[in-house]
């Protein structure tokens, strides 16, 4: 069962967000800041990454360059969450090497198919 | 006889009062607020060419002559029609090049020859003698005529007792005005503001007193013009005066009186000094152009009327004293005095700015450039020479007045006032040809100009002046009707057998056609110097601006000198600027002196600039009068810097404040850019949690219960929270644009405290968090808003649950007096804030930074609007809130103050444990 890692500090949305991924038959990690999520990533490697931009310590940009470096996170499919609508910044996520952007308020649906469709291509 | 002791004071006073005037002109210009800055005081004072003999002189001229001294003012009018053309680009020359009188001017177009303006000077000293006579003459005839009258006036002849002559006195009274009004400074433009200013005020006295005599005459003495005219046509005599055939030497006289007057009024030289020395501003020739002709129209406008009435009444009578003679005769007292000073405005107008501007060519032409040249005095050494300037001027003025009694002395009685003055004319015409000439024609050179201006003044003194002396006795008879020594063909009158012309048209064609002939000839075949190609092509060119050839400047220079005549004026910086590389010892090519004097003209003034090249160019010495130019031009031009530094640096001052507000502006543009972006990035955390949960219940239709109600109440608590947000941040617009409408009114802080706890107290049990208080004292009255003081109380204390100690959380609020205030201050147990974060987290959306490690426990956040908005209303209501490390438990502390309410019993009752 692939696993999915979510990266938010918000905890309604995590809820949101874990209760979609476990629906569509994922395994589901949560991680509430960037330290937390780069740990995760290395003890428990994840199959894909939902990461939000603003966390608490790190932002969501640098938690993105940094995993690009690490040898489990190089071709980790990594899918950005954020509350910043502006095109810049989606631009910079994919500059970063963020597999896709999505801004929140987010249509359920849409996510979970392109997690899907991110999953079927990796697997 | 009338009272001499009214006439004199009448004239005295009058005097005094011109004096006055020209004072106060100065004292206004040297305020810098001119008061002469207006096109119409420039055309009256033009009008100085009405001098005596127009006053008295016209009329007298009408008896014999007819309507032709109209041509005497049709010729200004043509020229000042033609201003446009001709006078204004004299008058741009001069300004370029501050000329200072007509010999400057003439002497500067043709290479500034000094023997071509000392020889102006000298033609104008003698031709205008005859002139001057002229208005002492008039001055003193009028005075006689209104003491004497109806006797006929005696004029004691003066050569032998002058002291008893009237005349004389005449002449030394206006000589003491003269020094008084034009040379009490020096000026090195030789403007003369209050002088102009007097002889406008002038113009309008005589204009005024002419017409008054013309409407008493035509309206007092004759039914108006109708009844005048039918009694002078009753009269043959009176018909064949006004004929235009009675004009001397028919059609051909007329074109040579209108060409002699249409020249002389350009190069007389108190037309040329008031035309184009003290005019101010090139523009007032436009309305000058028209006033000055209307004004010309007025004043003779009576001339016909008042001759026939004179010759029908006055029978006998002396016709230039018609004027006069017609009031006296009515009886009257009060006009004849008026019609006196009328003839001494015009008078004293014509003697003072000619005296002025004949001086101003005697010193500055004929005796300073002597002066210098002489070894013994050793003037150039001195550093003072205003002194001389003024003492020469002054002797000259005086000089010139008594020239002008000698010769109205010795042979004032040979021609009528309007001959003299006609005989005056022709000579000044004798400058026209280099002057006007000059202006367009750039191949005119000074040998021509010379030679044509002795030839010029040699055939009119022998056709006009000599044979005035023969009439007065001087010379015999028989010069004038059969020649000198019995030569026919030399007779003055009829030179060469030219007959049948009137002698004006006659002197004017000998003494203009030989003129004109040898400044044509000369200057076809003869050579200009450089110096005066240069100025021919300036004059020609004055109208066109940048016309002037860049490479005039033939001359040898080296770039060495070139460096120091800029590093002396401009400083060394600009003479490398301008210099660009090459060495010093290197041959100047042409285009690097005109750069430089381009660049020493922007700063001294073209005509400085020019003599300064000049003087390295081909290493002409400076002379002294070069340089007093140049020092007084400097120093204008120190003061025109000064201002302009003055400008500038208040310009560069307000960009600056510009700039502020613009950098102001920017960062608000800035702030507000974020703020929405904040908001917007605040806004979509709740809704997102909203449309996942509204989304899976909607999709989910088999959700457990349990699942649904959790999700349930995240909509709700999310959409409350969303609420809150959104009512802060329309407080926080309203708090930053001032709208926040508060409610202050005396209430008790201790009250609200106490409510504020209890508010949160359930909240913070279900946190955990230990609330504590210390209350210090029974009442804490203050004037402020209830709701929004509670909302601040208790966003203070949600604030300090959140940031308190993780494991045992407590939050203590403290009230105490502080001298005039109260203090509430809420503390926490937590990390506390770093000093450099204390203001900060006053700013919005400020989001405190979290300690790192150690295990943590939930801890909702906060939008980062709450401490703002908690500021703002504190402020509001005169206090304050900041923060300081907590002193009990060590955390973090907010300490908002307010200042206690005045005493009032009467308050403390009405809500009292409210």
């Amino acid at each position: 069962m692939p696993k999915v890692l979510v990266v938010d500090d918000e905890p309604n949305i995590v809820l949101s967000l874990e209760f979609l991924m476990q629906q569509a038959g994922f395994e589901v990690t949560t991680a509430e800041d960037g330290e937390a999520a780069l740990a995760r990533v290395t003890e428990d490697p994840p199959d894909l990454v939902l990461l939000d931009i603003s966390l608490p310590d790190l932002s969501g940009f640098e938690v993105l360059e940094r995993l690009r470096q690490m040898p489990q996170g190089a071709s980790l499919p990594i899918i950005m969450l954020t509350a910043h609508g502006r095109e810049v910044e989606r631009e910079k996520g994919l500059a970063l090497g963020a597999d896709d952007y999505i801004t929140k308020p987010f249509s359920t649906q849409a996510l979970v198919e392109k997690v899907k469709g991110l999953l079927g291509e990796a697997s | 006889m009338r009272n001499e002791a009214v006439i004199l004071g009448a004239a005295f006073g009058y005097l005094a009062l011109l004096f006055v005037i020209a004072a106060w002109g100065d004292r206004r210009a040297s305020q810098g607020r001119s008061l002469i800055g207006s096109p119409t005081v420039y055309a009256l004072s033009i009008a100085v060419y009405c001098t005596a003999w127009t006053f008295y002189g016209s009329v007298g001229r009408v008896t014999t002559q007819g309507a032709s001294f109209l041509l005497i003012y049709l010729g200004p009018t043509l020229a000042m029609l033609s201003a446009p053309f001709i006078l204004r680009k004299m008058v741009r020359i001069a300004a370029d090049q501050r000329l200072t009188s007509i010999a400057d001017f003439i002497s500067a177009r043709y290479g500034k020859s000094r023997m071509l303006g000392a020889l102006v000077a000298l033609i104008a000293l003698v031709g205008i003698t005859p002139y001057i006579a002229l208005q002492l003459k008039a001055i003193t005839l009028s005075h006689a005529v209104l003491v004497s009258y109806p006797n006929p006036i005696e004029l004691q002849l003066a050569e032998e007792r002058f002291w008893v002559d009237k005349s004389f006195w005449v002449a030394l009274v206006l000589a003491v005005f003269i020094i008084l009004f034009g040379t009490r400074h020096l000026d090195a433009s030789e403007r003369h503001e209050g002088m102009v200013a007097a002889i406008a005020f002038e113009s309008l006295v005589k204009l005024v007193a002419f017409l008054a005599v013309g409407v008493f005459t035509v309206f007092m003495l004759f039914n108006g013009l109708g009844d005048l005219f039918a009694q002078a046509g009753d009269d043959p005599r009176l018909r064949q005066a006004l004929d235009l055939s009675a004009v001397e030497g028919g059609a051909l006289g007329w074109s040579g009186l209108l060409l002699l007057a249409f020249l002389a009024f350009l190069t007389l030289p108190r037309q040329f000094q008031v035309l184009v020395v003290e005019n101010v501003d090139e523009r007032h020739l436009t309305r000058a152009s028209w006033l000055f002709p209307l004004y010309l129209l007025a004043i003779n406008l009576f001339v016909i009327p008042i001759a026939l009435a004179g010759m029908l009444l006055m029978e006998g009578g002396d016709p230039d004293s018609f004027v006069l003679t017609l009031p006296l005769s009515a009886g009257l007292e009060g006009l004849p005095l008026l019609v006196f000073i009328g003839g001494l405005s015009a008078a004293t107008g014509m003697v003072i700015v000619e005296t002025i501007a004949l001086s101003t060519m005697v010193s500055n032409q004929l005796v300073m450039p002597l002066l210098l040249r002489s070894p013994r005095l050793g003037l150039e050494s001195r550093g003072e020479l205003r002194g001389w300037l003024l003492g020469i001027r002054r002797v000259a003025i005086v000089l010139i007045l008594l020239l002008g009694y000698l010769y109205h002395a010795l042979l004032g009685d040979a021609y009528s006032l309007v001959t003299i003055g006609l005989v005056s004319f022709a000579a000044a015409a004798q400058f026209a040809p280099a002057l006007l000439l000059g202006l367009y024609w750039r191949g005119a050179n000074r040998r021509g100009a010379i030679i044509g201006l002795l030839l010029g003044f040699v055939a009119w003194a022998y056709t006009l002046l000599l044979p005035g002396f023969a009439q007065s006795g001087w010379l015999p008879s028989s010069f004038i009707d059969q020649g000198p020594w019995g030569l026919a063909w030399l007779r003055p009158y009829a030179l060469l057998g030219l007959e049948g012309w009137d002698i004006y048209t006659h002197s004017l064609f000998w003494s203009l056609g030989l003129n004109l002939a040898a400044l044509v000839g000369f200057s076809l075949f003869g050579r200009q110097s450089r110096l005066e190609q240069t100025q021919a092509a300036l004059f020609t060119g004055a109208l066109r601006r940048d016309a002037m050839p860049a490479s005039l400047w033939q001359g040898q220079t080296s770039r060495g000198e070139l460096r120091d005549l800029l590093t002396r004026y401009l400083g060394a910086k600009v003479a490398t600027r301008v210099l660009e590389g090459g060495r010093d010892d290197q041959p100047a090519p042409p285009a690097l002196i005109a750069r430089t004097e381009r660049a020493l003209a922007g700063a001294l003034g073209s005509a400085s600039a020019r003599v300064l090249i000049n003087s390295v160019v081909r290493g002409e010495a400076l002379d002294l009068e070069a340089v007093l130019r140049i020092l007084d031009t400097t120093s204008q031009t120190l003061e025109y810097n000064r201002r302009l530094k003055q400008k500038s640096e208040e310009l560069a001052r307000i960009g600056e404040e510009l700039r502020a507000a613009n950098e102001r502006l920017r960062e608000l543009d800035r702030l507000k850019d974020e703020f929405v972006a904040m908001v917007s990035h605040e806004l979509r955390t709740p809704l997102t949690s909203i449309r996942a949960f509204a989304e899976i219940l909607r999709d989910g239709k088999d959700l457990p219960d349990a699942k649904r109600e959790q999700f349930l109440e995240v909509v709700v608590q999310e959409s409350q929270r969303l609420s809150r947000l959104i009512e802060e941040i329309l407080d926080l617009a309203r708090l930053e644009s001032g709208r926040l409408t508060l409610n202050p009114q005396r209430l008790d802080l201790a009250v609200l405290a106490r409510h504020g706890l209890a508010a949160v107290e359930r909240l913070q049990a279900e946190r955990g968090v230990t609330l504590e208080s210390a209350i210090e004292v029974e009442e804490a009255w203050v004037v402020g808003d209830p709701d929004r003081l509670a909302q601040v109380i208790i966003n203070l204390l949600d604030n300090a649950g959140k940031f308190a100690d993780d494991d045992r959380p407590r939050v203590r609020l403290t009230l105490s007096r502080h001298k005039a205030h109260y203090r509430l201050a809420v503390e926490d147990n937590g990390p506390g804030i770093a000093e450099d974060e204390r203001e900060r987290v006053f700013e919005k959306f400020h989001q405190i930074k979290q300690q790192q490690g150690g295990k943590r426990r939930h801890r909702p956040k906060g939008s980062g609007l709450g401490l703002p908005i908690s500021r703002g209303i504190v402020a509001h209501l005169g206090g304050r809130l900041w923060v300081e490390p907590a002193p009990t438990l060590g955390g973090a502390s907010l300490i908002m103050e307010l200042p206690a309410a005045p005493e009032s019993g009467e308050g403390e009752e009405g809500t009292g444990e409210g």
